[in-house]
């Protein structure tokens, strides 16, 4: 019976120690270094590094790259979030309608997007934005609409991003609505044809408010992603023109592996950890209140 | 009766055409490049551009070997791929291992899994660097590969699924004298294979798309992915196009062929999972 005991512990041992050390004690490490000044001299040398008590999060307040950030990202989620889930939403009611081959066919290509790796999605979005050979201006131009610097000017170049990250988180929150959506039963569209409800009646009344858990977990999921809006930024602009672009999760990354001030960029990671929890709790708390009703 | 019929047949046509419409917008970029990777740098640059090409050439795929490291990374890239299969088994065994024991602290070591998920990437990511810094692992294959190969998500969604494995049947097995990981390989396995094929797909896209990790890992051109390579290529090459859409189809295409041929079991491993 004893030697029975140690099998659970092998099973899940591999797994459970790769997730301790590269995620749970390095938050331990990361809450450590964002009171220090670590850097790059701290690498080589442990002893040089210096308690600098609550200095780092002085600083990163004072910091007008960081509030800079801190705006892009408000602007990113405020715009981003309820467009990917309006867009995902209408797609997934779309291809819902019908079950021939055809919607099948256009689930893949709806889907597509989310899979693609992220700097192809960079080179082949980079061609399009081009100012002088980019199709995007070229179509514009046929209907005789002057050059857009799509990714040169700090609040165009801010949609142009925002454009394509849609484009691109589309496919998975589809895929979650339309598994809800086959989960409805038939019986409820039937119960309500009778009734005499007309189409819109029965969206509004019946399948919107039974997506309510797939929108729900959708709205959290895709808040928390873009909350840490990085990539896109990252490898389209590098965060400019003028810091127009850059984000909160993209001045983490500058500061810490360009400029190797660890503990500064570690301040700044826990500041956005704390923000995406508070936002979270809301929902929760927001959604617990709707129950109630 | 006919009134209705003739209004559901120009509805339909009207769902079709939107979502034909839709699918198109959404393709353009696709289409795109992919017409334009068979340009000749000439044409890529032609106002107004060409949709088809006029001059087909396979001359930018060929550059991308010669004059680029491709082949170089494309091996790196299928080692990431072989080794984070790895870690998806790791995965499926501690999903196992949460779903049909009972042992001391379970539900503790689970629910602190769960919490792992919610920290973001870039509270972990100077840390983790840290931490292979110290374990001298930077510029090497094996600190690229290794942070990645536990997935919490992975883990939570094996174990939905194990725990629906009646234990009469792994009990049985018991009485007929399997050993334990017997009884993992040769019946869990073969039970689980749905959500195997969802994880699989999804451990293939990731390992195969994998950057920001290599990135700030390898120093080497000889440790770089085909991501890394690509977003190499955009700064060496920022006016060429044509290779510069090779490329990205050369990391697309495998994907999208991979994909549609299993995408059946994506949507379906949605559902499986519970997100309702």
């Amino acid at each position: 019976m004893k030697l029975k005991n140690r099998y659970p512990y092998l099973f899940i041992s591999p797994a459970v120690l790769l997730l301790s050390l590269f995620s749970l004690i390095p938050i331990l490490i990361a809450f450590f270094i964002s009171f220090t000044d670590m850097n790059l001299k701290g690498l080589a040398d442990w002893s040089s590094i210096s308690f600098i008590g609550l200095e780092n999060y002085q600083t990163l307040f004072a910091d007008d790259t960081f509030i800079k950030s801190i705006f892009n990202t408000i602007f990113y989620v405020v715009i981003g979030v309820p467009l990917v889930i309006i867009c995902s939403l209408s797609i997934a009611l779309l291809l819902n309608y019908g079950t021939s081959r055809l919607f099948t066919m256009f689930r893949a290509v709806y889907y597509m997007p989310s899979i693609t790796n992220i700097i192809a999605v960079a080179v082949i979005w980079g061609y399009l934005y081009n100012t002088e050979y980019g199709l995007f201006n070229y179509i514009l131009s046929l209907l005789t609409v002057e050059n857009i610097p799509w990714l040169q000017e700090p609040t165009i170049a801010k949609i142009s991003l925002i454009i394509l990250a849609v484009w691109k988180g589309i496919g998975i929150n589809m895929i979650i609505f339309l598994a809800a959506l086959q989960g409805i039963p038939k019986s409820y569209y039937e119960a309500a044809e009778m009734d005499g409800a007309n189409r819109l009646q029965v969206l509004f009344h019946v399948t919107l408010p039974l997506l309510r858990y797939a929108t729900f977990f959708v709205t959290v999921t895709t808040l928390i992603g873009w909350m840490q809006f990085f990539e896109e930024p990252f490898v389209m602009t590098d965060g400019g023109p003028l810091d127009g672009t850059i984000s909160i999760a993209l001045f983490i990354y500058k500061e810490g592996f360009q400029f190797s001030e660890f503990g500064y960029a570690a301040a700044g990671s826990f500041v956005l950890f704390a923000m995406i929890i508070v936002v979270t709790m809301i929902q929760f708390k927001l959604r617990k209140s709707d129950t109630e009703y | 009766m006919a009134a209705a019929t003739k209004k559901n047949k120009w509805e339909q046509a009207l769902v079709i055409f939107i979502m034909v419409a839709g699918g198109i917008l959404v393709s353009i970029p696709f289409i795109w490049m992919i017409s334009s990777s068979f340009k000749p740098e000439s044409e890529v640059l032609a106002i107004p551009p060409t949709i088809i090409p006029e001059n087909p050439t396979l001359e930018n795929y060929i550059n991308l070997f010669t004059n680029m490291n491709f082949a170089v990374y494309l091996r790196n890239t299928l080692v990431i791929v072989f080794f984070s299969f790895l870690g998806l088994l790791f995965n499926a065994m501690a999903g196992y291992g949460f779903a049909k024991y009972d042992f001391k602290g379970r539900e503790k070591v689970f629910y602190i899994v769960l919490a792992t998920m919610m920290i973001p990437g870039q509270v972990t990511m100077i840390p983790v660097y840290l931490l292979l810094n110290a374990m001298g692992l930077t510029n090497t294959m094996t600190g690229i590969i290794l942070p990645g190969l536990a997935v919490a998500f992975s883990i939570f969604l094996f174990r939905q699924f194990m725990t629906t494995i009646p234990d009469d049947l792994i009990e049985a097995a018991r009485l007929d004298g399997a050993g334990e990981f017997h009884i993992f390989f040769r019946l869990v396995i073969p039970i689980a294979k749905p959500i195997f094929a969802v994880q699989g797909i999804l451990t293939f896209i990731a390992g195969w798309n994998s950057f920001l990790w290599p990135l700030i890992i390898a120093n080497d051109e000889s440790l770089y992915t085909l991501s890394v390579g690509l977003s190499l290529l955009q700064g060496q090459y920022a006016n060429n196009f044509a290779l510069q859409m090779a490329g990205a189809a050369f990391m697309v295409v495998p994907i999208i062929i991979i994909f549609s041929f299993f995408q059946k079991y994506i949507v379906e491993g949605f559902t499986m999972s519970g997100i309702k």
